[in-house]
């Protein structure tokens, strides 16, 4: 148990200290969430008004819950580039070769992307009460908003995290990253479920994302709904993702 | 033909070969703003029924997106290859050569043009296949093939000048979310006079992707609209006179140094 901890304190350290102390690593992290908050709570406002569109608490809100779970989530994935390109420089023979349990290898890299996402989230949320955010919710409420992200972060983590011990180079970055964007752009992203017409409405009312993004929503505006269901998939994606991710360990150790 | 042409062409189709060679960098500039298009296609759609949307089609209204967005992929990619070619010492070698400087820029830029056509010719004619008609009709087509080939010029000069300037592949890459930043902060998603958020339509205003993203949207959704056309290469035409102006300078104090 000690190895364990002693691994992890040591690759998480590594790798926080990369990224707080690299801006080409720190500043796209702070900036893409930045971005998106931004483009589609300031210019997509006026959806708002489309008939139909009741969301108490107003568009900000809604976009809020959003970007939060992406950047959830796409911190874990831009700590999965992080362990490809750890397989690349040679760093990840040396550790591999030199912890003494390896399970620890990915507790660490889980960690710093815990770590990372925080800081963002810090970010995020700073940004949007500046902008006047308005929030229904409780103090359990909001707990249960940053949790659930919490979770697909981890989520987002251990899915990466067995794309690059399996590929095991940079170039896998897409493989780790465009299934996390389409499934994120495929849910209720700018409308609630019940506007979304044609195609999108059908791949929307199937996506995992989507009772997340709900629940997310529903815990902003203090009218929960969902929370149990959404807590579930979080968990199951997590259960599915951590076997994905130990599997991935064993594949890398196999390949020596 | 001329020894300059030839040469310009040579290092022109060498920039077009070095990029359908890396699969990476054809693929995601055709597949990924494709994509983006489909997602805010149908999760905006019940925009248009919005009092004042100039269209009822989102599609059509988005299909401006990819062609602004897919210029800005293909020139980050691009110029990444280039500032290799500094990283590499390939910019040295020729330096060595009777080639001119002036040559060198116009055919890594020309090259580069060539790509974002092929890209516009994609993402027209997966528009048409899904159901787009240009309001100004086959000539519209061609014309929004002129303002991608303008679009691109900007883009790519702007890239060719940080490629020279820093000689560094990260650095080039580094650009890609600040030209994002012109995109978010455009029209993109919505038209200027229905942005509700005041900050917001001004930034949009002073932007310039707004008005090549106007112009594109113009003959999809308008037709003829001198007006929007007109800002949309004026826009092109002085980013690419700054780009260029600046990629010269950096170009023969690169030189200089080597």
């Amino acid at each position: 148990m000690n190895d364990t901890v002693a691994v992890a304190r040591g690759v998480s350290w590594r790798m926080l200290h990369t990224f707080f102390t690299n801006p080409a690593f720190l500043l796209p992290s702070l900036a893409f969430p930045l971005f998106f908050f931004t483009a589609f709570a300031g210019g997509l406002s006026r959806v708002s008004q489309i008939p139909g569109f009741d969301f108490p608490t107003g568009y900000t809100a809604f976009q809020f819950v959003f970007v939060l779970l992406q950047s959830a989530a796409f911190a874990g994935v831009f700590t999965g580039f992080g362990i490809a390109r750890d397989f690349e420089s040679g760093f990840m023979r040396r550790l591999m070769l030199a912890a003494p349990n390896r399970s620890g290898i990915l507790l660490g890299y889980s960690f710093s992307a815990l770590v990372r996402w925080l800081t963002v989230a810090s970010v995020v949320t700073a940004v949007a009460l500046l902008a006047r955010m308005k929030i229904g919710g409780g103090g359990v409420d909001l707990f249960a908003l940053y949790t659930l992200a919490l979770l697909l972060n981890l989520a987002g983590t251990l899915w990466a995290t067995g794309v690059a011990m399996r590929l095991r180079t940079q170039q896998a970055a897409p493989v780790m990253q465009m299934p996390v964007f389409l499934l994120l752009f495929f849910a209720p992203v700018y409308v609630p479920l019940d506007l979304l017409q044609g195609w999108i409405h059908g791949v929307a009312s199937v996506n995992p994302i989507t009772p997340l993004l709900e629940a997310g929503r529903g815990f902003i505006s203090g009218a929960p709904e969902l929370a149990l269901a959404s807590f579930a998939i979080a968990a199951g994606l997590i259960a599915g993702f951590c076997f994905w991710a130990v599997r991935g360990l064993r594949s890398a150790e196999a390949a020596g | 033909m001329s020894p300059s042409l030839v040469q310009a062409a040579t290092l022109g189709r060498r920039a077009i070969v070095r990029t359908a060679r890396q699969p990476a960098n054809v693929i995601f500039p055709l597949i990924f703003p494709m994509l983006l298009l489909a997602v805010n296609a149908g999760g905006l759609r019940s925009a248009t029924r919005l009092p004042g949307f100039p269209t009822d089609s989102f599609l059509a209204f988005a299909l401006a997106v990819p062609f602004v967005q897919g210029a800005l992929l293909a020139t980050i990619n691009a110029n990444v290859e280039f500032a290799r070619d500094i990283q590499t010492g390939f910019l040295n070698r020729l330096a060595l050569t009777p080639v001119r400087g002036i040559v060198l820029l116009v055919g890594q830029l020309g090259g580069l043009i060539t790509i974002a056509v092929v890209q516009g010719v994609f993402y027209l004619v997966v528009a048409l296949a899904f159901g787009v008609r240009l309001a100004s009709g086959v000539g519209g087509a061609v014309m929004l093939l002129l303002l991608e080939v303008a679009i691109a010029l900007g883009f790519a000069a702007l890239g060719s000048w940080a490629a020279l300037r820093t000689g560094s592949t990260e650095a080039v890459q580094g650009l890609f979310p600040v030209f994002f930043v012109f995109l978010f902060l455009s029209s993109m998603n919505m038209p200027r006079n229905l942005i509700q958020t005041d900050w917001f339509r001004w930034v949009a205003t002073i932007n310039p992707v707004s008005y090549l993203i106007e112009a594109v949207r113009s003959l999809v959704i308008e037709g003829w609209n001198g007006e929007a056309l007109g800002l949309g290469f004026a826009a092109a035409g002085g980013l690419s006179l700054f780009g260029f102006a600046l990629a010269t300078h950096a170009l023969w104090r690169r030189l200089e140094r080597t």
